[in-house]
């Protein structure tokens, strides 16, 4: 063979780190839409309730509504950013049809679940960062347990990464990505605790929002950085743990045998 | 180490139970270009599809270079370059990205001497900065087949490369591949301008409804099924045909001045010539003529040419 045409030496990771690459640089060039828009959001609910309200209300003893509401809002943009990245990124993939790019090349499952997870942490983390930062014109925080905030954070991220995965794989069209996140996320993030404890609930709806796995991302990060909260911060982080490693599961099980991505 | 770019052993797939290539088996040598041909719906797109690594492999085996496909999927991939019949772009990123992240996806550190040949042949250059929304569609052919070749695959897999693309780039592009099959690169391609696979291939299957019908060189095949005709221009009319004609299917035009006869698949126009001077007739000109591998693809596949012509009409 002409000496010209032989391949190069092939590097092992360097498919993952290049879709690392490419999935980063998908959501940095449209950064107004994937990074600003949400800061922007997350700024107006902290000026509602920092600026305004956040003084004059009280739902925590010995903590401003502004200090009670922005650990929520913190791990809503995480939340929120994990899930549209993979979830969007990966949907798009399919609807467009350049899937077909990644699955002809040597990717491996691994590398492809860790790639497109890690981007979207990124984008989910870096919006959680600038909230947090935001944030300091309105209240102080007082960062009791800042490793387990920084845990749960991660945890909160890669949860919704891996849920971003399976909806983006499940999903028919359009309107059905826009489901999981409309009418399954949003309520999901608003009845978890964000504006409220569960504790001042009718015993009732109190019980029934244990049943909300948002309830325990959220009140492990607000107990992490508080030192208070409705439940034990090993509770939240446990129960988190178990529901992120059985989706983690489920995603690596759909990638692994190309469900719906290989016919 | 195999002398087989390709290896494909009683491969087989369905989808809802409805089988779309039914266990066909075929080879491709290093170095050759190998049509695979067949009408929509024969499971060609499939099978190279299951090749690609697109589609599962419903039973059977696929092997690049020795490689199986499913156990070391890594290698394979790396060995083939695969141009699909949609045009795939990825819309966020310019053409000189694309290519860069391209050759980063099979493990290749980029080469940038290698992407300006494929940037400068393929008459890519002045477009490096654009995003690929804004290519045309010829262009966005040129890009897909630059994106299938930048890690420099051993096996380049072409599913209708020119489809919907005009005449001027559809010379280009056959020259572009003829040249990267001279310097090493093997071929594997469908199209449906078989004219071109007939110029192009030195080896051709057909597929119809899932079965390999036909493998074997391209001049074999045309020569095995293809119907030899020979035009006989006359001096004096003729009225009727002469019985000892009656086995070249002969037809009578021009008012009798002009006899069509098809000589036999063992037949030779020598002894035909024989035959009419053993009746005395007075020829003025005399033309022979092959029918194409269009004509013997239509006639393997059952195609109903004057029907196709319609529904194109």
């Amino acid at each position: 063979m002409n000496a010209e045409y032989r391949q190069g030496r092939f590097y092992s990771w360097l498919p993952f780190f290049t879709l690392l690459r490419k999935e980063i640089l998908r959501f940095w060039r449209v950064a107004s839409q994937t990074l600003l828009t949400p800061i922007i959001t997350a700024s107006l609910y902290l000026f509602v309730f920092g600026a305004t309200l956040g003084d004059r209300l009280s739902v925590l003893e010995g903590f401003s509504y502004a200090q009670f509401v922005i650990p929520g809002l913190i791990l809503m943009g995480i939340i929120n950013n994990s899930f549209a990245n993979t979830s969007s990124s990966l949907f798009m993939s399919r609807y467009l049809g350049g899937i077909v790019d990644l699955l002809v090349t040597p990717v491996s499952p691994p590398q492809f679940i860790l790639a497109y997870t890690l981007a979207a942490m990124l984008r989910g983390l870096a919006v959680g960062l600038v909230v947090w930062l935001i944030s300091t014109l309105f209240a102080h925080l007082p960062w009791v347990a800042p490793l387990q905030a920084l845990m749960m954070a991660v945890l909160a991220s890669f949860l919704f990464t891996q849920f971003g995965l399976i909806a983006a794989i499940y999903a028919h069209n359009f309107d059905t990505l826009s489901m999981y996140s409309n009418f399954l996320l949003l309520p999901l993030i608003y009845l978890g605790g964000v504006f409220y404890p569960i504790s001042i609930l009718p015993p009732f709806w109190a019980k029934l929002s244990l049943l909300n796995p948002l309830f325990y991302l959220i009140d492990g990060f607000r107990h992490a950085i508080l030192g208070v909260g409705d439940i034990s911060f090993l509770t939240a982080f446990l129960v988190s743990g178990a529901l992120a490693l059985a989706l983690f599961c489920w995603a690596a099980w759909l990638i692994g045998s190309g469900y719906r991505l290989r016919s | 180490m195999t002398d087989m770019a390709l290896k494909i052993d009683r491969l087989c797939k369905s989808f809802a139970d409805v089988p779309v290539v039914k266990d066909i088996s075929f080879a491709i040598r290093q170095g050759e270009i190998f049509g695979l041909l067949g009408p929509n719906g024969a499971g060609k797109s499939t099978t190279i599809n299951m090749i690609a690594g697109v589609t599962r492999v419903g039973s059977g085996s696929i092997e690049a270079y020795g490689y199986d496909n499913q156990r070391d999927y890594r290698v394979t991939r790396r060995l083939l370059g695969v141009v699909h019949q949609e045009v795939v772009i990825d819309n966020f990123f310019t053409v000189e990205q694309a290519l860069k992240l391209h050759a980063g996806y099979y493990g290749i550190k980029d080469d940038p001497a290698w992407r300006q040949m494929l940037i400068e042949r393929l008459g890519l250059a002045p477009h490096l900065h654009k995003v690929m929304i804004k290519l045309s569609g010829g262009l966005k052919r040129r890009f897909m087949i630059a994106k299938a070749l930048i890690h420099r695959p051993r096996l380049l897999i072409l599913d209708e490369p020119t489809a919907g693309v005009d005449v001027e780039l559809r010379h280009s592009l056959w020259d572009f591949v003829r040249d990267i099959n001279a310097r090493g690169t093997t071929i594997l391609l469908t199209t449906h301008y078989l004219e071109e696979a007939e110029q192009m291939c030195d080896r051709i299957a057909i597929m119809n409804h899932g079965d390999l019908i036909a493998l074997e060189s391209t001049r074999d095949l045309v020569d095995r099924l293809s119907r030899r005709r020979v035009r006989v221009c006359l001096d004096q009319p003729l009225r009727t045909v002469p019985d000892v004609l009656a086995d070249y299917q002969p037809q009578i035009g021009d008012e009798g001045r002009e006899l069509k006869l098809d000589l036999p698949v063992d037949g030779t126009a020598g002894a035909l010539l024989k035959e009419l001077c053993g009746l005395g007739l007075s020829i003025r000109d005399l033309e022979t003529e092959q029918s194409s591998l269009e004509e013997v693809f239509l006639q393997l596949t059952g195609i109903d040419q004057t029907r196709d012509t319609q529904d194109e009409r």
